[in-house]
């Protein structure tokens, strides 16, 4: 692209109290603070009026107007927000630029990034936080898309109560194409899991990583053989241990549909770690042990007797009612 | 709208040229002939030298490419990236081509409005995904690059486990340069996989030449030559993108 690296850098360092004024609608905003950058953009926190909004501004009109596009269709999307939701799009004819800079305003969804919450409150969080953007992902797939490059950054954990939000549909693809971008940490080609085509499970083997990596400490990077390298890290961690079938499955791409890898993850949450640190979670009907089996039937004679003295209660109520008529 | 073939040279090196024609004028000269030129620099920790830099973004330009001076370490990602912005700068290029048609002269992507814009992108993406590509990868092996070759031959399978997840065709091919007895020398003819690319850089000849203006020229040559023969058998009803194909 024929763009200046110099125009790049004065893009990411307005100073606080930049107005930016649109050409088209003419709409003022003021700019605050740099909320971030990225590959084909930067975001700031801007007021217009009382409001506060995101504004991104780029210096590739075409991926911006793709993001818009993706943006716009999620708008229409019934049910809770899956993205930001897009306010206004318009060009800015700025000082320093010869033409004018594309941008476009958006919510600003408040709150932490994934991995900063979990490091935070306690990594009992990841699981909860894992379902609910699990239920986010599964709206998100059957709408036909796929969000692509999801990592914890573009997690967002607003609250109180906590529940996440998706940022940064830069990456979200239509489902049957290419993954338009993404992050090499998360992204199974890059780990030798996998191809970059948008499928449902590219997502979830990127949500089984965003856990990975919130959970584990120090800095990832794939050395050989990347499904053993992660099959370890899980099992370095007690925590991501109690977990491992779960994330195993999603990280082989087992997993057709957002909704299976919630309910597994759910089920693998409400076992609670006791003396055995790592617990089977299939079927209990593959190898039932004898213990399980033994608490089965002392259960079953307690529901009998339960039952039994309930219905001579009921009957000496009858009695004593014939009785005293 | 025929969606036809896209063809770009994706030229890979870490410093300046040394012998032969002016890189640039045979990047100019690919885009004449509808081959987009794009460039990666590779570095070593050091930086680069600001006449390596300079023509690198030379070539870029003349090449109607893009251009990118990055670490070993991110050339995965680099590649990827470089190879499909430079496909969607082409593919704008060609629809505001159309555009102007339509419109008139002074229409492009930017004169619109904002909401017009992302039906235009619409179209550009489509293209995007399912446009044929042929990319031929053009690697310096000179002297100081001889390190950095795996980190080269793990960025081509990348590319290509990225490009053919798309629902259109591709075929890439690979070229080193200074060539055993030429200036070039093809390493992999083209293929529409390079996952299987299990050949080795070949042992290379060393010596102080970097050749990237002969390189540049006998890469267009290789397209061509591709065509002509392909005409030959009678194959030739493949289109390549011209205006006229959209």
């Amino acid at each position: 692209m024929a763009m200046s690296h110099t125009w790049k850098s004065h893009l990411c360092s307005l100073p606080p109290g930049t107005i930016i004024t649109g050409k088209w609608h003419g709409h003022s905003y003021r700019l605050l603070r740099r909320l971030g950058s990225g590959a084909n953009g930067v975001v700031y926190l801007a007021e217009n009026g009382r409001n506060r909004v995101a504004v991104k501004l780029s210096d590739d009109y075409a991926s911006l107007a793709s993001e818009m596009n993706i943006l716009r269709r999620f708008s229409k999307v019934q049910g809770a927000a899956l993205g930001p939701s897009l306010l206004e799009a318009d060009d800015w004819p700025s000082p320093f630029a010869r033409g004018t800079i594309p941008f476009y305003v958006m919510e600003y969804i408040e709150g932490e990034p994934f991995a900063v919450f979990v490091r935070r409150h306690g990594k009992e969080w990841a699981p909860v936080l894992l379902v609910q953007l699990l239920s986010v992902l599964e709206r998100l797939h059957e709408e036909g898309w796929v969000f692509g490059d999801l990592k914890p950054d573009n997690v967002m954990v607003t609250g109180p109560p906590p529940s996440v939000r998706l940022l940064d549909v830069g990456g979200t693809t239509l489902q049957g194409r290419a993954v338009k971008e993404f992050t090499e940490l998360y992204d199974r080609g890059y780990w030798g899991l996998g191809s970059r085509k948008a499928e449902p499970s590219y997502d979830l083997f990127a949500a089984a990583m965003v856990m990975i990596v919130s959970c584990s400490l120090g800095p990832i990077e794939k050395k050989g053989n990347g499904r053993a390298q992660l099959v370890a890290l899980i099992e370095a961690d007690r925590f991501l241990s109690r977990y491992k079938e779960v994330l195993q499955k999603a990280l082989d791409g087992r997993y057709a549909k957002a909704a299976e890898m919630r309910r597994d993850l759910l089920a693998a949450s409400a076992h609670r770690p006791t003396t055995h640190n790592v617990r089977r979670q299939t079927a209990p009907s593959r190898r039932p042990s004898r213990r399980t089996n033994r608490r089965r039937k002392a259960r079953g004679v307690v529901e009998t007797v339960l039952i039994a003295a309930l219905l001579l209660g009921l009957y000496g109520f009858y009695i004593y009612r014939q009785l005293s008529m | 709208m025929r969606t036809g073939t896209l063809r770009q040279i994706l030229l890979i090196t870490d410093g300046c040229s040394n012998h032969g024609e002016d890189p640039a004028a045979m990047a100019a000269l690919a885009r004449e002939q509808g081959i987009t030129v794009n460039v990666i620099g590779v570095l070593d920790q050091d930086t680069i030298d600001e006449n390596g830099r300079r023509e690198i973004e030379a070539i870029a330009a003349a090449g109607g490419g893009m251009s990118q001076i990055v670490y070993a370490k991110q050339l995965s990602q680099t590649v990827q990236m470089v190879t499909r912005q430079a496909m969607t700068q082409t593919l704008q290029g060609l629809v505001n081509r159309e555009l102007k048609q339509i419109l008139g002269s002074n229409a492009s992507l930017e004169d619109l409005p904002p909401d017009k814009r992302g039906q235009v992108m619409e179209v550009v993406d489509e293209l995007g995904e399912t446009v044929a590509l042929e990319v031929l990868i053009l690697i310096d092996t000179s002297g100081s690059m001889k390190t950095k070759l795996p980190t080269v031959k793990e960025a081509l399978v990348d590319l290509s486990l990225s490009l053919n997840a798309r629902m259109g065709a591709n075929r890439f091919s690979v070229l080193i340069f200074p060539g055993k007895r030429s200036h070039v020398e093809k390493l992999v003819d083209w293929t529409p996989r390079m996952e299987e690319l299990s050949a080795i850089f070949p042992k290379l000849a060393s010596g102080g030449l970097t050749p990237t203006g002969p390189a540049l020229r006998e890469a267009i040559a290789y397209f061509e030559r591709k065509r002509s023969l392909r005409s030959w058998i009678g194959h030739g009803d493949e289109p390549y993108v011209e205006e006229s194909s959209l």
